[in-house]
């Protein structure tokens, strides 16, 4: 448990020292969530821009942490060695990436709480929110996310797995029907973003934050499929040096 | 030469039979050697000999292809965890985050071995007090090894490995870490040293090791590497007929670096005295004349050039 405590201080520790990566985390769901509920230039169905946007920006915030942010310091610590300098350490694989995850969850936390005190202030109905189904789609998202993130670390060099892990982030920022809805999308980019783990996380949130969603529980579904599938892969392609 | 360096029980490190391939590429040919605690061993060899790929698997970093590695009795790969709590390592170069700051660093790896090493004691140890708030992308290079050093020492380590640990280190640093592995020694822990450095070697090897190749080429201590090759030494910075100073002395001579040159296979008086004479007959400045045992360096150079051909 102690050295449990000391590695997960660390990886707080340097996450908290990455300006770039605080902006991607923090910065950027924050910003979208605020100009986008006071602009009202988004076709929203109907709904408020906060309660439209709060469930996208919740899942674009877990892709921030547990794909881009993970995977982009996990990849350098792999360039830098400095996980095979931690290998020959008593901390051992097992604690290490349980100090990776609760790293992840801890930062998550603070995300959701900011995020949805920042839609309170902007207006946003929250009567529905079902916190059960909100820790069940955190864990879903986080496991699909992080396993893709892994995957891209575990491959490829440092700097081309910075460019790679921020031009997905981008793709399925703008495929997932986390800004604009799906059903503006063409027919066959919505069934691309309905398939894509952005897209389906999105969607779960909407279920999790008003009990409507747009297709229902196959979209838990698909991210219960790219959980596994992201987490095998990540096994499978990851190397510690 | 035989392998073993010295008939002794309390050996920390024992390779046996050592291979390791990379496909088709045979970094490590069947290499045995083994190296005592309370003796500081140096492993030698250019770019390429096997030096790192043998480190690494002693280290647990890497699976042998064939042969066997015991270290402090255990085998690095399968039993791992329990070694990780005696052994120190240094890298080469990073393992560090690059954000994180000095103080932290080693707080942090003494907190991860537990072996109750006092951090500031440590930071103090190897001269990094003034630089403990720093971050480890902001230190000198020679910073850089002393902190990597004292992540090392932080697991009061049985035994250490230690690559090019005075590299991009100035005087006064060098001294430190000579301290450091003497104390270390000292102590009765195994200290493995990988260096290009000869000179280095030289003012701290009990043992040493020669690789080339994938193969070791020699191993011994110093003095056994060295035995029954005199030779005398001298400066010039005049041009020297090396043919007509051989056959005046009868022996084999050679230029070694810019300026230097050695008298191979004595260190004789009496052919100190015919190479003065030669020297004034010949118009030819000399000084800097020493005689004794090869230096390391040409104990290397030779040992690997003989492997090459």
């Amino acid at each position: 448990m102690k050295l449990l405590r000391v590695q997960l201080a660390c990886e707080l520790r340097v996450l908290a020292r990455n300006g770039e990566q605080l902006l991607l985390i923090l910065g950027i769901p924050m910003l979208l969530l605020s100009f986008f509920s006071n602009v009202d230039i988004l076709p929203t169905s109907g709904q408020s821009s906060v309660n439209f946007l709060l469930p996208g920006i919740v899942a674009l915030a877990i892709m921030s942490t547990a794909m881009v942010s993970l995977g982009i310091a996990t990849g350098f610590e792999r360039s830098y060695q400095v996980l095979k300098r931690l290998g020959a350490t008593p901390l051992g694989v097992p604690r290490l990436v349980l100090a990776k995850a609760l790293s992840v969850l801890v930062v998550e936390l603070v995300q959701v709480m900011l995020l949805i005190g920042l839609a309170q202030v902007f207006g946003a109905d929250l009567d529905a929110l079902n916190i059960a189904k909100l820790v069940v789609a955190i864990a879903l998202g986080t496991l699909a996310f992080a396993g893709v993130g892994l995957s891209l670390a575990g491959r490829l060099r440092g700097e081309i797995n910075l460019a790679a892990q921020n031009a997905l982030y981008l793709v399925l920022l703008l495929i997932g029907g986390i800004v604009f809805p799906l059903q503006e999308f063409p027919s066959w980019l919505h069934w691309v973003g309905r398939i894509s783990p952005s897209g389906a996380l999105a969607d779960v949130m909407r279920d999790v934050f008003s009990g409507t969603s747009v297709h229902g529980a196959s979209s838990l579904v698909v991210l219960l499929c790219w959980a596994i599938a992201a987490q095998l892969s990540a096994f499978k392609l990851f190397r510690w040096n | 030469m035989s392998s073993a360096l010295h008939a002794s029980e309390n050996v920390g490190l024992s390779v046996s039979h050592l291979v390791i391939k990379y496909g088709d590429i045979t970094a490590v040919d069947h290499v045995s050697f083994t190296a005592q605690a309370g003796r500081v061993t140096v492993i030698l060899g250019p770019n390429g000999a096997g030096k790192t790929s043998t480190i690494e698997a002693c280290e647990g970093f890497l699976a042998p292809t064939a042969g066997s590695v015991q270290v402090l009795g255990l085998d690095p790969f399968l039993e791992r965890k329990q070694l990780n709590r005696q052994m120190g390592i240094m890298l080469q170069e990073g393992g560090i985050y690059p954000s994180a700051r000095v103080a932290e660093l080693v707080r942090q790896y003494c907190a991860l071995y537990g072996n109750g090493v006092d951090a500031d004691v440590l930071i103090s140890r190897v001269g990094l007090q003034s630089v403990a708030s720093t971050t480890y992308r902001r230190l000198s290079g020679g910073e850089k090894q002393r902190l990597s050093l004292a992540l090392a020492l932080a697991a009061r380590p049985h035994i250490i490995f230690l690559d090019e640990p005075t590299s991009g280190i100035d005087v006064n640093g060098r001294d430190l870490v000579r301290s450091i592995i003497r104390e270390l020694r000292d102590a009765g822990c195994c200290v493995i040293v990988a260096t290009h450095e000869l000179d280095e070697a030289e003012r701290i090897a009990d043992d040493v090791l020669i690789f080339h190749r994938g193969n070791v080429v020699a191993s011994g201590t110093l003095e056994e590497l060295r035995s029954g090759r005199e030779e005398i030494r001298f400066r010039s910075t005049s041009r020297i007929d090396l043919h007509s100073l051989s056959t005046t002395l009868g022996l084999p001579v050679e230029q070694t670096r810019l300026h230097e040159f050695t008298v191979a296979g004595t260190s004789d008086a009496r052919v100190i005295v015919q190479l003065t004479d030669w020297a004034k007959a010949n118009n030819v400045d000399i000084g800097d004349i020493g005689a004794g045992s090869q230096r390391l360096d040409d104990v290397f150079r030779r040992l690997t050039a003989e492997s090459a051909s």
